[in-house]
């Protein structure tokens, strides 16, 4: 397969959040500023790519009945040294994810690449593909964290453009919702014209 | 009294799925009619329960023992997975119309967020058996009351011609951020 493609298709064609709607939790959850968004995604990103990668490695060795555990505990040790790294390194990042990053685990997208994808192709492509569903995530939290925090307190990334506060409500739970679900309806409306 | 407030607080104020957006894929997934959502209800209620009870011990008794805490996600996934499974098992030979009932949701919550969430949130916060167990039901209860407000207001919906683009998830997440901010109302009756 093109690698190029394979790449690419999940940012626009196969977007997990936006066209599959798949990883819904932490979407809604985590996307309250930009930076929050963004994080969350390179930390599934890192999850993705070494659970493709490995599980790609090791699909002829499974047995085909245990496959699903088998995954789950490979994708949950990934989890963990995510979870760990973080902790260590950016623990500000990680204090405000809290416990979004242990649910990387029952993540659909992760589970979803691995059962769908990596255990029936070559290590490169799941790779690749690891990398390109993990990047389309990322970009999809990070535009739905930018809408949020301008919309919600007024700033990008932290710098404040506009004087006093935003709309509340758009950080909160609600905003979530409306956010995600008006993103997908325009979609779905460009797509068909 | 302390119950109370913990239960209070799960199902209301700090509901699972409408104000931590733990648990959106069944809410989406399983919200078309009321009666599958009341199913899905009763069967994450009860592996909810049992999860919490059974990963508090392992917690309390294996991985804090042995020095094991960075092994907690690892193991309450297959602690769950397996949990589901057997609860699987055990219903099909004791009880056939609770597993006709059940049993067609039951693979699909080891996936559900919400289990995990809250196994590694009564960890988090320090409860007792107890209180852990509470806390669970009451989670779970959350959970049930959000799906099948949900499922309701999706029957009422088929009824309705809806604008193309907003058909299916995105209409039903723009509901959902109407029940949330109805549910934030609820904000402050327990200090």
């Amino acid at each position: 397969m093109n690698q190029i493609t394979n790449f690419t298709k999940g940012f626009f064609k196969e977007n997990p959040i936006l066209v599959l709607v798949l990883g819904t939790c932490p979407t809604l959850a985590t996307t309250s500023s930009t930076l929050n968004g963004m994080g969350m995604g390179i930390a599934t990103t890192f999850v993705l790519i070494g659970s493709n990668g490995v599980i790609s490695l090791l699909a002829n060795v499974i047995p085909d009945k245990v496959r699903i555990p088998a995954f789950v505990v490979i994708i949950a040790s990934f989890v963990t040294v995510v979870d760990l790294l973080m902790q260590a390194y950016v623990p500000g990042l990680y204090e405000k994810l809290g416990i979004f990053i242990p649910l990387i685990v029952v993540n659909c997208i992760v589970l979803g690449r691995a059962e769908a994808f990596a255990c029936k192709n070559s290590v490169l492509s799941s790779l690749v593909d690891g990398a390109g569903m993990g990047l389309g995530f990322t970009m999809a939290l990070g535009i739905l964290g930018a809408f949020r925090e301008i919309i919600g307190s007024g700033s990008i990334l932290g710098y404040k453009f506009i004087q006093g506060d935003g709309i509340l409500l758009f950080i909160l739970a609600p905003g979530a919702f409306w956010a995600l679900g008006y993103l997908i309806a325009l979609l779905n409306k460009l797509r068909r014209t | 009294m302390e119950y109370l407030l913990i239960i209070i607080s799960a199902v209301l104020i700090n509901n699972v799925v409408l104000a931590q957006t733990i648990g959106i894929c069944p809410f989406l997934g399983v919200s078309n009619k009321v009666e599958t959502a009341l199913g899905m209800a009763g069967a994450v209620t009860f592996v909810i329960v049992l999860a919490t009870m059974v990963t508090y011990l392992i917690q309390i008794y294996v991985l804090d023992k042995l020095g094991l805490a960075f092994m907690q996600t690892i193991t309450f996934i297959l602690v769950i997975a397996a949990l589901v499974q057997m609860v699987e098992i055990i219903l099909k030979k004791v009880s056939q119309p609770l597993y006709q009932a059940l049993g067609i949701f039951l693979p699909l919550i080891t996936t559900n967020c919400a289990v995990l969430g809250v196994a590694i949130l009564v960890i988090k916060k320090d409860y007792n058996l107890m209180e852990g167990v509470v806390y669970g039901a009451s989670i779970s209860v959350g959970f049930g009351l959000a799906l099948i407000i949900l499922a309701g207001i999706r029957e009422q919906l088929e009824l309705i011609d809806i604008p193309k683009g907003m058909r299916g998830v995105s209409l039903s997440l723009v509901i959902a951020g109407i029940l949330a901010m109805a549910f934030m109302g609820f904000t402050g009756i327990v200090k």
